[in-house]
């Protein structure tokens, strides 16, 4: 993380350089159903992200040496867009995205029913279209909605979000330039009926109770965070039950 | 049945008194159970079942099905079922004397089968036979899919769904418990007939769904006597 | 991959398609020069240079283009520099895989490459900023989030509408930001043979069905820019005239329409 002396990231007030409070998240939209092909798929704008998940799934896993026969592998992969950053990337997986998708698969298999899949492959695909910090947390948030659309079986969904600390002050949901010049980032993903806790990575500098509003400013986020997943999935629903009932 | 019914997403607690929880919800406390899917509360007064929206086919003993053929091995055929395992088709549990090596005159890769499921171990590998009254390779016509959860709603009480559409569009239909259902006839009507179930998919879980689909049907009859002609 | 049911045609699929053809229509209805239903949004993606969301019928493609500044190629000092790109990204279709571009991938990027490239539609020469030294680099990266056939086209209509779109950021060197300088508008068009039937914009199932594809781009003034034939099978000459004019009618139909 580096540090940029003359941004003031947060001013006497609490208020953030994009105007925001210190417990406030960004505007988020979650779509379901955009894609054909795919079992399941969402679609998430979070901030400035934008990012697109598909599930494939389950389905028979492959290479059959891979396969278990106790359950089903999970797979998410995590990809950025070359068009998705400032600086154009190339395309194919970096370090990165290989360790983003394996923390990303680990929290989704927790929530899901693997066991219920035995030699099968769940393929969870993150497709980062525009990245505006905070595309791992989105893109599992929007996985979740994702894998539920495609009929696979959970035992609760998961949500995402991360705090952070610029200014000396705990603050939800960063911001680019807050993970960019903040002095600490915690991305967690957790399932919102038991507040168990599936993702959680951390760089920076957090004394202990600074660890401890953090996670319980993104706790109290994410009951806000599962509402959005709620009406994503049931919204064309109950419309349509609406629209009949009459 | 005038009540809507309850949308649940993973997760959600299941309120009841004193009914049994049957499928698709799990205990997740002290006499508390909650949904594995995002779907619909079905309710009577025994059962409880939470019915997915979409998801895929879990084979069953005695399920017909239909089937694509993917590949062709010297005595069996891998088959695609709609579900997340492939099914297998022996030649032996077919009507036709085959030798080994020989069975692609019977069956190609891409045709499709009108089966049933024969036996299902624990790891899901699962056997079809053709050798049953009515069962055959399917000839013509046209192949749509829907989400398996639904065919319970496509096919009604006693059928009484699909005849109607049946009986409307003059159309063979031939709905397989994975969710592929098979059309005879007439193209035009076949189109007209697709329309119908996929209104029924669409429509699944609203209610009122018999007397729109009549309606429907009856504001469609001219042009299926037209096409007739 | 293994298998998945939606890569093998389907025999019924096959005879229903090959019934309706001789009555002169399509699978799903179409006439044979008929382009399914065409949707472009361009600035999907709005912190790129230039971007735009295809959908063609059911098929579904993300432009994006990125500009920055660059060295020239040395055999063309004073000209920018222009490079296309196409993930057929893993969510598109069941059997696709990541990893390196494979050759599908490959000639998709080539064809719509040449297609851009040989109408001249962007102007290279304005995108030199020191002469020999720093031109502006324009990449186009497509990638295919959904697949239901005719990727020719809906990537190309896609990088055409991103690049008409697209903003040169040259604030970004104390410059202004400018329009990409524009010359023409190229449109692609594929048709592939159904027996001896051929037809405009295949879906997946014409696709896997026929026998034979060119794609053919044509610019404002009727010329033929780019063309490609594909896959196994042959034409006769006579029915590559025919292709031609397909393409020329049907091509401009479509830029007056969606890429205005």
């Amino acid at each position: 993380m580096g540090t940029a002396s003359d941004i003031k990231l947060i001013d006497e007030n609490n208020i953030r350089l994009d105007g925001r409070g210190p417990d406030e998240l960004r505007p988020i939209k979650i779509e379901t159903n955009v894609l054909n092909r795919a079992d399941g798929s969402s679609f998430i704008e979070w901030g400035g992200n934008k990012i697109m998940v598909a599930v494939y799934g389950p389905r028979e896993a492959y290479p059959k040496h891979n396969q278990d026969i106790n359950k089903a592998i999970v797979k998410a992969r995590y990809n950025m867009a070359a068009f998705s950053v400032d600086e154009r990337k190339r395309p194919g997986p970096d370090r990165r995205s290989v360790e983003i998708s394996k923390v990303v698969s680990e929290a989704l298999e927790a929530a899901i029913m693997v066991e219920l899949f035995p030699r099968a492959q769940i393929d969870v695909f993150i497709e980062v279209l525009q990245a505006d910090a905070g595309t791992r947390i989105a893109g599992l948030t929007a996985a979740s909605v994702a894998v539920a659309s495609a009929g696979i079986p959970m035992r609760d969904m998961v949500v995402g979000c991360t705090a952070g600390k610029v200014g000396n002050k705990i603050v939800l949901d960063l911001s680019k330039e807050e993970d960019n010049f903040g002095q600490a980032d915690l991305p967690m993903g957790i399932l919102p009926k038991s507040d168990r806790i599936v993702l959680m990575q951390m760089d920076g500098d957090l004394s202990v109770e600074e660890f401890e509003q953090a996670t319980s400013m993104i706790m109290k986020a994410t009951k806000r965070i599962a509402q959005i997943q709620r009406e994503a999935l049931t919204k064309k629903y109950e419309i349509q039950q609406k629209e009949q009932g009459e | 049945m005038t009540e809507t019914k309850q949308i649940v997403i993973p997760g959600d607690e299941i309120e009841r008194t004193n009914e049994k929880v049957r499928n698709g919800a799990y205990k997740c406390g002290q006499d508390k159970y909650c949904s594995e899917y995002f779907g619909i509360v079905q309710r009577n007064e025994q059962f409880i079942d939470i019915v997915p929206f979409s998801g895929p086919y879990f084979p069953r003993k005695d399920d017909k099905i239909i089937g694509k053929i993917l590949e062709i091995g010297p005595s069996m055929w891998t088959v695609d079922i709609n579900s997340p395992y492939h099914s297998l088709l022996h030649m032996n549990d077919t009507p036709w004397r085959t030798s080994a090596g020989d069975i692609k005159r019977y069956l190609a890769i891409g045709d499709y089968i009108y089966g049933k499921i024969m036996s299902i171990n624990e790891l899901r590998e699962s056997w079809v036979t053709l050798k049953d009254a009515g069962l055959r390779k399917l000839e013509g016509g046209h192949i749509i899919s829907i989400p398996a959860p639904k065919v319970p709603r496509i096919i009604g009480k006693g059928g009484s769904m699909v005849n109607m559409i049946k009986d409307a569009t003059g159309t063979r239909i031939v709905v397989g418990q994975n969710g592929l259902i098979w059309l005879d006839g007439i193209p035009k009507n076949i189109m007209i007939a697709i329309d119908a179930i996929k209104m029924v998919e669409n429509e699944a879980h609203t209610v009122g769904l018999t007397d729109r689909m009549e309606a429907y049907l009856e504001s469609k009859k001219g042009e299926i006597d037209g096409n007739s002609k | 991959m293994p298998k998945d049911a939606l890569g093998v045609l389907s025999e019924i699929k096959k005879s229903f398609i090959t019934k309706q053809i001789k009555e002169g229509r399509r699978g799903d209805g179409r006439k044979p020069d008929e382009y399914r239903e065409l949707r472009i949004q361009t600035n999907y993606v709005p912190r790129a240079n230039g971007s735009a969301l295809v959908e063609l019928g059911k098929t579904k493609i993300l432009v994006g283009v990125k500009i920055d500044a660059g060295e020239p190629f040395p055999d063309t000092p004073n000209l920018g520099v222009f490079t296309t790109n196409v993930e057929l990204l893993p969510m598109a279709f069941p059997t696709f895989e990541s990893g390196p571009p494979n050759e599908m991938s490959i000639e998709v990027a080539r064809v719509v490459d040449r297609g851009i490239r040989e109408s001249k539609m962007v102007d290279f020469e304005k995108l030199v900023i020191e002469p020999g030294k720093k031109v502006w680099v324009v990449f186009v990266d497509i990638n295919v989030l959904d697949y239901d056939g005719n990727l020719f086209d809906a990537c190309s209509y896609g990088a055409v509408a991103a690049l008409k779109t697209a903003v040169v950021p040259g604030s970004k060197y104390g410059g202004k930001d400018t329009q990409l300088p524009i010359n023409n508008t190229p449109v692609s068009v594929t048709i592939v043979k159904l027996d001896d039937v051929m037809v405009c914009d295949p879906d997946l199932e014409e696709e896997q069905m026929s026998t034979t594809r060119v794609t053919i781009t044509t610019t404002e003034d009727g010329h033929i820019r780019a063309m490609q034939k594909g896959d196994l099978g042959y034409f006769e000459l006579d029915e590559i005239r025919k292709a031609i004019k397909m393409s020329s009618d049907t091509g401009s139909i479509i830029r007056e329409k969606y890429l205005k």
